[in-house]
């Protein structure tokens, strides 16, 4: 292999670990905004995936079939996954928030996850599914077109939640919630109100995020949401949990991470370790960022002063 | 204005305030004095609604405040500077003002407060893109005093304004709030710095686990044996 073919090589596993990641970074910031609202790992979130991925399979042919474009189905897919967080939230995990301790709520998550996952086993079977085409763009450079456009909506939902989170009242009381709940409430701000909305933005992003996925895999599981879900759990830590912009970062690390283990390590070392290895790379990750530093990348400690 | 009437406050089997009635009245500073845990800080939560109380009533301008939820009290025109000043430590000077006009939806109103609360703390307006825990304490206070009146209050409750500051900022945070009471904004004052607290109030009360021990003049109970033995040190 020729230094010009190997230089090609890495750039292309560059590419495709950015497609990845921001899948990933999308995932975590449904993560990261959920847990600064209201201190909860919410480990039903990468089964939202599943339920936006559902979507697109049902919704799809119809958009096809009514002669519209099929990416129009992801509009429905944000639709279905919000509603789905905010009815999570609201029908499970605030009741438990009210009257139980932070280690019942994560529980009630863990409940949630299993609940989705088996609902969906009944409701449609454990069969996966094929979704028909959303888009199918041609090579662009010597890159998949579909691999650059995935790259690129994950970076206008990112920039855009991030203007959001900066610069509107919405976005502003957003942060002012997540630092301090008595406060904002003193403010004026409908606390409640801001969490439910954080789940909807959280849980459309995950619907955002299927769709990326399902252009790549065009398939649909009841247990995909699981992998995806703690990959990008993982994404969120490294970055900081509870910080979006950490999110971002740990979700693009991530998938660079992966792409560039699965094409590496097995050359690297003589096939000692093979690519199979790659998740255990990745939660490896975790182990050691929760050693050395549990802030994440971008976390940082906020003291009170007084 | 205000009017408590026979609050009772319970944290769990804690009975935390027993039976307290007080009014302040359209125009007053009236201080709420004691030592730590007397229940100061609980009274100003359950006006606001940060606290739930077990019995009792709790009146502003007719307004039955207990069934008001917290986040409606302040389109009432009251605003609350919490103990321990609970500026939002991750955002801006300027963001934390924002939100303290939150409920406000008038852009150029918003924009005038704004004004305003720098001209009264020009040292916020220096400041004002600096992130709100980078502050000194003393700043800190005075960021959530201006936050505060970013909603234009008629009745302000702050909570231990003087807490952790030096004896010369002591005295200008307490010239604040005298200025704040020159403007028209009638003041519940909770302080452990006793003599400040009377010194610029109309009347008080003071508080003893719980409950009432004395109330009246300012000026008088300033004068009072009791009172200056206990919280005057003299």
């Amino acid at each position: 292999m020729s230094v010009v073919d190997g230089l090609t090589l890495f750039i292309q596993q560059v590419i495709n670990g950015l497609r990845v990641g921001s899948v990933y970074a999308l995932i975590a910031l449904g993560y990261t905004m959920v847990y600064g609202i209201i201190r909860l790992i919410n480990f039903a979130h990468g089964d939202f995936i599943m339920v936006g991925a559902y979507s697109l399979f049902f919704t799809v042919p119809l958009m096809i079939s009514a002669g519209m474009p099929a990416w129009l189905s992801v509009i429905i897919a944000v639709a279905v996954c919000a509603t789905t967080g905010v009815l999570v939230e609201k029908l499970a995990y605030k009741p438990v928030r009210a009257k139980g301790t932070k280690m019942s709520a994560l529980i009630t998550a863990i409940a949630m996850s299993l609940f989705l996952e088996n609902l969906a086993q009944t409701l449609f079977g454990a069969n996966p599914k094929q979704v028909g085409t959303i888009f199918s763009l041609p090579m662009l450079l010597g890159f998949s077109g579909n691999t650059l456009l995935t790259i690129l909506i994950g970076v206008v939902v990112m920039v855009g939640l991030s203007l959001y989170v900066k610069y509107t009242k919405g976005g502003q009381a957003m942060r002012a919630v997540s630092e301090d709940k008595n406060a904002s409430m003193l403010m004026g701000i409908n606390v409640n109100r801001i969490i439910t909305r954080t789940f909807a933005i959280g849980s459309g992003l995950a619907a955002i995020a299927s769709l990326m996925y399902i252009v790549q895999y065009n398939q649909v599981t009841n247990m995909m949401g699981t992998m995806l879900g703690l990959k990008a759990f993982v994404a969120a830590v490294l970055g900081g949990i509870g910080n979006i912009p950490g999110a971002m970062v740990g979700g693009l690390v991530i998938g660079i991470v992966e792409s560039l283990s699965k094409a590496y390590i097995s050359p690297l070392t003589g096939g000692i370790i093979t690519s199979a290895f790659s998740d255990a790379i990745l939660f490896g990750i975790l182990i050691i960022v929760l050693l050395v530093k549990p802030t994440g990348i971008m976390g940082e400690k906020t003291g009170e002063k007084v | 204005m205000l009017t408590i009437k026979d609050l009772h406050v319970h944290y769990g089997a804690i009975h935390a305030i027993k039976g307290i009635s007080l009014e302040v009245n359209d125009g007053e500073i009236v201080s709420l004095i004691g030592a730590n845990g007397a229940g100061k800080t609980t009274i100003l939560h359950t006006v606001s609604g940060l606290v739930k109380a077990t019995s009792g009533t709790i009146t502003y301008n007719g307004i039955n405040l207990r069934t008001t939820p917290p986040h409606k009290i302040i389109d009432l025109g009251m605003a609350h500077v919490p103990e321990g000043r609970h500026v939002f430590s991750r955002m801006t000077v300027m963001e934390n003002l924002r939100m303290g006009a939150y409920s406000l939806t008038d852009n150029e109103q918003i924009k005038q407060n704004i004004e305003m609360v720098f001209k009264s703390f020009p040292r916020l307006k220096e400041r004002a893109k600096q992130i709100a825990g980078t502050l000194s304490g003393g700043e800190q206070q005075m960021l959530a005093t201006g936050r505060a009146l970013m909603a234009n209050p008629k009745i302000l409750l702050m909570d231990e304004p003087s807490m952790g500051l030096s004896p010369i900022l002591v005295k200008e945070i307490f010239h604040i709030i005298a200025t704040l009471h020159e403007k028209g904004i009638t003041i519940l004052l909770v302080e452990q710095n006793a003599k400040m607290a009377l010194s610029i109030s109309s009347r008080a009360y003071v508080l003893e686990t719980g409950s009432i021990a004395m109330s009246g003049n300012a000026a008088e109970l300033m004068e009072d044996d009791r009172v200056r033995k206990a919280y005057l040190g003299v």
